[in-house]
């Protein structure tokens, strides 16, 4: 099984201003998080609070200024290896299902990849069959149609779902969902999250869950950390941070969301 | 408002979202649409390109000379003669291989050098990119004429292969740049993004993923580095600077234009080359537009006149301005 660890990680970018030099943008301030098998973890904010930023650090796409990772209580290094053996442990889905698939490759190959490579002593048959019950697995039925089929003749659902096999294609024990549902219709957000959902508790995953729905965010995890800014605000329990939010942000974010109730009595009132 | 929308302006009917797949699954790769442009520059340039392959082996040898100088076609040459008695049909058979070698070589040798410093440069980014780039702009002010001239002081005996080169490496720059900056927009996608997670290698993330996407683009740099290579070929051939003993379009002009062809009268000598690199550059350049519309949906014709149709007609115009009176 399993657990990343953040420890007191900075991110911190060059923001070029013409001849003058440039000034530093603190993306990620100082956070610490913890995933671990079988929960789920979200981590709301708004636009630009560095939300995505911990994504790719988790992803090694980008390295933090500060700070560490720790990969089972280990920190990571940055051997091609590891990294290798890493990117077996840690998967991500990406926000939109309309860009992380490659318009010229079919989803079979979006599949194939991914399990070839944490895989490599599969044959083409075993490599295939795999890459089939994935899809079956992301309720993409009949697989062997859609495995044959290019992103472009799939819709928005179909496609996210074609996303989340290939993050479950190398068997991760960790998943970041980086705002799966944000660019989906909103008819079928439910779908896709229970999927997540369904999936989560079959294998026993540890997700950190990208949102800036609050709603959702209580709905589908276990804590919530709220970010503003860079830094995190406010952590606890999803049910706690919601009912009874202490940070001012996290107020204000409650108070966005639509609420019937408060509406009707402002209304009769 | 008493506005109908005509038969052009109404929308597609649209696909229901979560479509159960069909029968047979459609494959489909970059394919340009099937236009007239299309038609007319292939069938064009493969007429020439068959020309080119198989004239020389029918033909006369195209250097022998005769007593019969100065003849004007027909009665066993089919193109006339020049000065010396040399079958123009002949020459001109040898010459379209020697200018479309040129232009092949100096297409493919282009599409190489510009790939190597446009996609790399910009996959890699920062001192890579800004070194590459800084190449880049540097081959792109070389003046190509000046270096010929040059090179031709100092090289006795120039091959073909050797005006190739010198074409390929003032003319890749360009491109290059053009490339550049289309995979710098590629790069940062997510589906990029997510083949580096899954753990691509980066040379399998640069030719499997960014590659294809940039086949049109390629395919129309390459076209177009290829009329860029004939036409400068024969600018240098015309001014004496081109591969020394070689029959291309470009030779041929040299050759008529010393002989006085012109003055002459001996149409039959200049024109043929002439027109076979006008016509050839024209073909060239119909199958670079349909390739552009390929890319560029808006650039075609089609789309043209449908988005004219989507105006206001005279009277639907005099219909609104009475309606908001």
């Amino acid at each position: 099984m399993t657990t990343i660890e953040l420890r007191g990680v900075s991110k911190e970018y060059k923001v070029r201003d013409g001849w003058r030099g440039g000034t530093t943008l603190r993306a990620v301030n100082d956070v610490s998080l913890t995933l671990e098998p079988g929960r789920t973890v979200a981590l709301v904010g708004q636009s630009g609070s560095g939300k995505s930023t911990i994504a790719k650090m988790l992803l090694q796409l980008e390295q933090p200024t500060s700070g560490q990772i720790l990969l089972d209580g280990k920190p990571l290094s940055r051997r091609r290896r590891d990294r290798s053996a890493y990117r077996h442990q840690v998967q991500m889905v990406f926000q939109d299902p309309f860009a992380s698939l490659n318009p010229y490759h079919t989803i079979e190959h979006h599949l194939e990849r991914p399990v070839r490579l944490h895989h490599p002593e599969l044959s083409s048959d075993a490599v295939r069959e795999r890459v089939l019950d994935l899809l079956r697995r992301v309720r993409l039925d009949p697989a062997e149609q859609f495995a044959v089929r290019r992103p472009h003749e799939l819709s928005g659902g179909q496609r996210q779902r074609a996303a989340i096999a290939r993050a479950l294609a190398p068997e991760p024990g960790i998943l970041v969902a980086d705002e799966p549902v944000s660019m989906l219709d909103v008819s079928i957000r439910l779908g896709v999250l229970n999927l997540l959902g369904t999936l989560q508790r079959e294998e026993n995953l540890g997700v950190l869950y990208i949102t800036h729905d609050l709603a959702t965010a209580r709905h589908f995890s276990d804590e919530i950390l709220v970010m503003y800014k860079g830094d995190i605000v406010e952590r606890g329990p999803a049910d706690r941070v919601i009912l009874e939010p202490q940070h001012e942000y996290t107020r204000l974010l409650a108070a966005a969301a639509p609420n019937p109730e408060r509406r009707l009595a402002e209304l009769s009132a | 408002m008493s506005l109908i929308l005509t038969e052009s302006t109404r929308p597609e009917a649209v696909e229901s979202t979560e479509h159960v797949p069909g029968a047979a699954p459609r494959r489909r790769r970059f394919r340009p649409r099937l236009t007239v442009k299309l038609v007319v520059g292939v069938t064009i340039v493969a007429v020439i390109g068959l020309f080119a392959i198989f004239g020389p082996m029918v033909v006369q040898d195209p250097s022998a000379i005769s007593d019969v100088g100065l003849q004007p076609p027909g009665d066993g040459h089919l193109l006339g003669t020049t000065q010396t008695g040399q079958d123009v049909f002949a020459q001109l058979a040898y010459a379209s291989r020697g200018s479309l070698t040129i232009g092949v070589v100096v297409g493919v040798l282009t599409l190489l050098l510009s790939s190597l410093f446009g996609i790399v440069g910009a996959y890699a980014g920062g001192v890579t990119d800004e070194l590459f780039n800084l190449f880049t702009n540097i081959a792109l002010v070389i003046p190509g004429l000046p270096l010929v001239i040059i090179i031709s002081s100092y090289v006795p005996n120039k091959s073909v292969w050797l005006i190739a080169v010198v074409l390929a490496i003032t003319g890749w720059a360009g491109s290059a740049r053009v490339i550049r900056g289309f995979t710098l927009s590629v790069r940062g996608r997510d589906y990029v993004l997510a083949s580096k997670v899954a753990g691509e290698r980066t040379w399998r993330v640069i030719l499997v993923e960014i590659l294809p996407n940039l086949l049109p683009l390629l395919a129309s740099q390459f076209v177009f580095a290829t009329v860029f290579a004939i036409l400068g070929e024969a600018g240098l051939s015309f001014l004496g600077l081109g591969a020394t003993n070689s029959f291309t379009w470009g030779t041929m002009l040299y050759y008529a234009q010393n002989g006085l062809a012109l003055r002459l009268g001996a149409w039959w000598w200049f024109v043929p080359p002439g027109l076979m690199l006008a016509v050839f550059g024209a073909a060239l350049s119909l199958i670079n537009f349909s390739i552009d519309e390929a890319i560029n949906p808006k650039l075609r014709s089609q789309t043209r006149s449908q988005r004219k149709s989507w105006r206001l007609s005279e009277a639907q115009l005099e219909d609104v301005k009475e309606d908001s009176l």
